[in-house]
């Protein structure tokens, strides 16, 4: 039986689908994956890659924290935000990866948290963006570099 | 009998104010429509963490699982969060608004100190005339305030909260029913009360795999869970703010509609009235010669 896997934000239910075969999710203690009849688990999320693997195909989200549950073939995202793959601005998130790194070298404790913070963010968004690029420039032959 | 001038002018002027306050409910009707969808698109989430809450509520009892913004305290400090609109014309919404929120900022049976945390300048402005004390204020939040706007002020209260400078945080707000009815209402945010677990889930809570732990999760979870009940709160409020504008703009609309009929009616039977001495004038004139 597939799972059925939710991702809500606090503005909006970004995803809902009934035919999951597997979830990989950004858990706070390293990647995990969901199969079918995984056992009930409650586990906070760091930023970084969700996903979703559904028949061949697989589709890509970013989520910035959060939670996962899962029960009974159900499983929940809560997530602080999350976008699709092709939601994500590449531009903008290079740009905080900048910014963020330059604020990390001067910053005081408070918000050298917040720059690391959001460092985090930032490398989740591109990460997502490496795979999905990977993923469709393998099928129209490799391109180098870029 | 005022005369025919007098009563066209002011003809003109209830049309202009009807074509403002038609022009205010426009306004309002669209504002109100995307208000009340994100109103209502927040709550799946609000219900699902309630929901992981409750599976967590086993452990709350649990002094291993205990957290700050769940301890109870003797009551001596009341701190209330009060929304409000920053604008009035919105009909009867934030005198009910005010006259809710007073029994229990100005009520004797709170008991003890009573500090506020006014959101919206209509609140801010009528308790300050009551001398009450506030330890933050909010204003000008935008009509589709984000999680980001409301963060600061959930983040306030709960530093309040930990510090032991309030003992309880309530939440007044206008809850949304539907676009003709807003209710005002008292929700306590601090401390967080214990969910209770879903019948029949009961069984299943110990089997919960944690991670890291139940603390830690406990300890993620509940900062964003009063996050959460503020900015749903706040879009509440917004929706209910303008259908309440929307509702009375229309009113207003309707009621100078009404007015301008009535005074059209008075100006005919002026105009006619002055008609009839006219001609009587004349025929009067004229028999007077022919006499």
């Amino acid at each position: 039986m597939p799972l059925t896997l939710e991702i809500i934000t606090g503005e909006r239910l970004l995803l809902r689908r009934e035919d999951v075969d597997e979830v990989i999710a950004p858990g706070s203690l390293g990647e995990l994956g969901v199969l079918p009849n995984h056992a009930p688990l409650i586990t906070s999320l760091q930023p970084g890659e969700l996903r979703v693997k559904s028949g061949g195909s697989e589709d890509d989200f970013f989520v910035s924290g959060g939670f996962l549950e899962v029960q009974s073939d159900q499983v929940t995202v809560l997530a602080d935000a999350a976008e699709r793959d092709s939601e994500i601005d590449l531009e903008r998130a290079e740009t905080a990866r900048q910014r963020a790194r330059e604020r990390l070298d001067q910053a005081t404790d408070a918000d050298r948290a917040r720059a690391q913070a959001s460092l985090s963010r930032s490398l989740g968004r591109l990460k997502v963006l490496e795979r999905r690029r990977r993923r469709t420039s393998g099928r129209e032959m490799a391109r180098p570099g870029a | 009998m005022a005369n025919t001038r007098e009563i066209r002018r002011r003809i003109r002027s209830v049309e202009n104010t009807a074509k403002i306050t038609n022009a205010l409910q426009l306004v309002a009707a669209s504002k109100m429509r995307r208000a009340q969808d994100r109103a209502l698109q927040a709550r799946p989430y609000a219900e699902k963490m309630r929901e992981v809450l409750g599976h967590l509520s086993g452990l709350i009892g649990d002094p291993d699982a205990s957290h700050a913004l769940l301890e109870r305290r003797d009551v001596r400090e009341t701190s209330v969060i009060f929304v409000t609109p920053d604008r009035g014309l919105c009909g009867g919404l934030i005198a009910n608004l005010e006259r809710h929120a007073g029994e229990i900022v100005l009520g004797p049976e709170t008991g003890g100190d009573v500090s506020m945390i006014p959101v919206g300048r209509k609140g801010s402005d009528y308790f300050r005339r009551f001398g009450v004390n506030y330890h933050a204020q909010f204003q000008e939040l935008g009509d589709y305030p984000g999680l980001a706007e409301t963060q600061p002020i959930s983040r306030i209260a709960m530093e309040e909260y930990i510090n032991g400078d309030v003992d309880r945080v309530l939440l007044v707000y206008a809850s949304f029913v539907n676009t003709v009815t807003q209710m005002p209402i008292t929700v306590p945010l601090l401390p967080v009360e214990r969910a209770d677990a879903a019948e029949g889930e009961e069984a299943s809570e110990s089997e919960y795999i944690f991670e890291p732990s139940p603390q830690e999760v406990l300890a993620e979870l509940l900062p964003r869970y009063v996050d959460l009940l503020v900015y749903q709160a706040i879009l509440e409020a917004a929706a209910s703010e303008q259908s309440a504008r929307m509702v009375a703009m229309r009113n207003a609309t309707d009621a100078a509609n009404e007015m301008i009929d009535d005074l059209t009616l008075v100006y005919n039977k002026a105009r006619q009235e002055q008609i009839t001495s006219e001609l009587l004038d004349i025929t009067g004139g004229v028999e007077a010669m022919q006499s």
